[in-house]
């Protein structure tokens, strides 16, 4: 029988070692990316807390101003996005990762600032907003997928209805008190609106039907043009200075 | 002073470990999402984008280590000595070509005197003899005519017949370049060890897009094969003007069945006796190729078909070192491929269909308007960064320097085509299916015979 050539071993060797760094590299970079992303929500979330406490101090204000210098559209659209930007992170770094669900339990309790902020504003100045509380899972939960297309569907319709959603099972404390307050069944979806709680899926119209008052939003919304979180913190600086001076 | 070095070495050995911590430290992280992250799908991709990567690599690496060793005949070639070669025909149904294809090997720059065309009618039903016995000359060229019995049982008539030095065959569908013979026949001058030499294929006036695509494929392997040639690694002698020394075929009997594809049998049973086989670039041979997919499809089942059958027979090959780069490096990644192909597909298709089912979802919940009505704005934060991802564009980059190293090597055009996406496109969407077949067919043993693929091709 003939002999083959000697197997070249070095090559299989050197190959196997280039193609690791090649694969270390692409790990390394997928790595430095998403840690890059984590930074970002980071940021989104300090600069949102900073307007959260900028909204505090102008509700604190709000005794020496009146009610019609008060932005109401404050911070739905940043906490909207910071939303889609982590509901994307659970699926491209990972549900389980730590900083996605720190990131999470942190943007929870923004919305909840926002809300109660929110609802002593609408209170005080007596206008007309609705605020929705959205209670969903992430695993197993087909209702809930659906429950979230109709809610954005909603707040694209009425960009000033609010709206907040909880990962029920968010190991938090300050999302338990909120089940517990809103008696939250485990039966998800579940949404509260205005203080009453609804469980299972709602559509658009079985929401729109509850909910007249939706409709007088919708209208407000046309005339009123949108405030950016930057604006609103132009027009408190403003009005701390005409407070001041 | 020796002490001190030792200590030296000592504190320098710690260092390492120490760094190698730190590194493994931050590998945790990375290692955390591989396994979080739908860790069977994650674990199954890395494997076979690393071994296609590696594969790629491989080539490449053997590339630019050989170039220099890559011959360019010039147009003048003349041999030291021009040994006897019978050229084979076997033809089933080839009225529309056969004429073309003889009249190129009539056009061969080769001594009349040391070549024989041997054109043998498999019992064809159309008009193929006719034309075959009009070029019977009763010297160099002889025409034959048995009952069907396969391609290789044509074959076998040939080699019996022939008394020549050298033996090749030519599939009735191709055309060879006026040089091809000399050309090849140089690499057996060069080496008296090289028992078989492979030609480079190229697809024959390329018309729609689905021959473009099979264009960059075949410039591709011309690449891969004369890699595989410089490691003795080539598992299939083309039935499109493969040369072989005759001894070949005294030493290791005639051609046998194997599922029809007798081309990847004689090179593998070749491999196994340590059989040197070489590839030559610019000996040219031209190949009408499958103008339609159906039609693709078909002569791919077969060629796959043909790679696992023969591969289950000569399983006893895989992964001996004994063996060479046809056991520890070709038949394997030709597995990979085929698993892999399999794979990747299945999982493009489950995404798709998630995608779909989702939207479908959001339409029924919401209505068609609201579903079209969302502007969206692009942000890079939504940009994927998974790993996964990565290593595909890694791959693609491979797979696109290897169409453009074989593109130049084949057709001597340097740059980049658009071929290359029909072929990456096509490619995508139908491989999956016969190698599915292919795999399928395998199992149950089912056949498609090399006459069955020419009834439905014609």
């Amino acid at each position: 029988m003939n002999q083959h050539e000697p197997n070249d071993w070095k090559k299989y060797i050197i190959v196997l070692f280039i193609t690791s760094s090649i694969f270390i590299s692409g790990l390394w970079l997928s790595n430095y990316l998403s840690n890059k992303k984590i930074d970002q929500l980071k940021s989104i979330e300090s600069s949102i807390s900073l307007d959260l406490m900028s909204s505090e101090v102008q509700f604190a204000l709000l005794e020496e101003l009146s009610c019609k210098d008060v932005s109401t559209t404050v911070l739905s659209s940043e906490l909207n996005s910071l939303a889609d930007k982590i509901s994307y992170s659970e699926n491209n770094i990972g549900i389980e990762n730590v900083d996605v669900i720190s990131l999470k339990k942190y943007y929870s309790l923004l919305e909840i600032k926002d809300y109660l902020l929110m609802k002593k504003i609408t209170e005080r100045c007596g206008q007309k907003s609705i605020f929705i509380l959205y209670f969903y899972k992430n695993d197993n939960c087909d209702e809930c997928t659906k429950q979230g297309y109709v809610l954005t569907d909603l707040r694209q319709n009425y960009p000033n209805l609010r709206v907040y959603s909880f990962d029920y099972n968010l190991d938090n404390s300050a999302i338990r008190a909120m089940r517990s307050i809103y008696k939250v069944p485990d039966n998800l979806p579940a949404i509260v609106i205005n203080g009453k709680v609804y469980s299972g899926f709602k559509t658009v119209e079985e929401i729109e039907e509850t909910f007249p008052q939706l409709e007088s939003i919708k209208v407000e919304e046309v005339t009123k043009p949108k405030t950016s979180t930057t604006n609103t913190i132009k027009n408190i600086i403003n009005k701390v200075d005409t407070v001041v001076n | 002073m020796a002490k001190n070095r030792g200590y030296v070495r000592l504190l320098y050995h710690i260092l390492f470990f120490l760094k190698l911590l730190i590194v493994l430290k931050n590998m945790d992280n990375m290692l955390y999402y591989m396994l979080v992250m739908e860790p069977v799908y994650t674990a199954i991709f890395y494997v076979f984008s690393f071994i296609s990567v590696y594969v790629q690599i491989f080539f490449l690496m053997t590339y630019l280590e050989k170039k220099r060793h890559i011959v360019h005949h010039p147009e003048n070639l003349e041999l030291l000595n021009y040994p006897t070669v019978t050229v084979a025909v076997p033809c089933y149904n080839e009225e529309a070509t056969i004429d073309k294809t003889v009249k190129s090997l009539l056009a061969l720059d080769y001594p009349k005197d040391k070549i024989k065309i041997f054109l043998i009618d498999d019992g064809s039903r159309d008009n193929t003899w006719n034309i075959i016995s009009g070029f019977d000359n009763g010297e160099n060229i002889l025409a034959f005519k048995k009952e069907n019995g396969g391609k290789h049982t044509a074959l076998n008539l040939a080699l019996e017949k022939s008394t020549a030095e050298f033996f090749g065959c030519l599939d009735s569908d191709s055309l060879v370049h006026p040089q091809a013979l000399k050309r090849i026949l140089s690499y057996f001058q060069n080496d008296p060890k090289t028992m078989a030499v492979a030609p480079s294929i190229i697809v024959y006036n390329p018309k729609n897009i689905l021959q473009y695509a099979q264009n960059v494929e075949y410039d591709m392997s011309v690449y891969t094969k004369k890699m595989l040639g410089f490691m003795g690694g080539i598992h299939v002698t083309p039935g499109p003007f493969s040369i072989f020394r005759k001894k070949v075929f005294d030493d290791l009997g005639p051609y046998h069945k194997a599922h029809n594809t007798e081309d990847q049998e004689i090179a593998l049973r070749m491999q196994e006796n340590g059989y040197k086989i070489d590839h030559c670039p610019d000996a040219y041979v031209y190949t009408n190729t499958p103008d339609s997919v159906m039609k693709l499809y078909r002569q791919r089942i077969r060629w796959i078909y043909g790679f696992i059958k023969n591969l289950v027979d000569y399983r006893r090959l895989l992964f001996k070192k004994e063996y060479g780069t046809v056991a520890l490096f070709t038949l394997p990644s030709g597995i990979v491929s085929i698993i892999g192909v399999i794979f990747l597909s299945v999982n493009i298709v489950a995404n798709i269909v998630r995608f779909l089912y989702h939207k479908i979802i959001q339409i029924q919940t919401v209505g068609l308007d609201s579903v079209l009505s969302f502007n969206y704005k692009f942000d890079w934060f939504f940009v994927s960064t998974k790993a996964v991802l990565f290593l595909a564009i890694i791959l693609y980059i491979l797979v696109i320097i290897s169409v453009m190293i074989g593109r130049k090597m084949a057709e001597g055009k340097s740059g980049f085509t658009f071929s290359i996406f029909y072929f990456i496109i096509i490619y995508s969407v139908v491989a999956p299916f016969w190698m599915m077949r292919a795999i399928y067919n395998a199992i149950i043993s089912k056949e498609s015979s090399w006459t069955f693929e020419r009834r439905i091709t014609k």
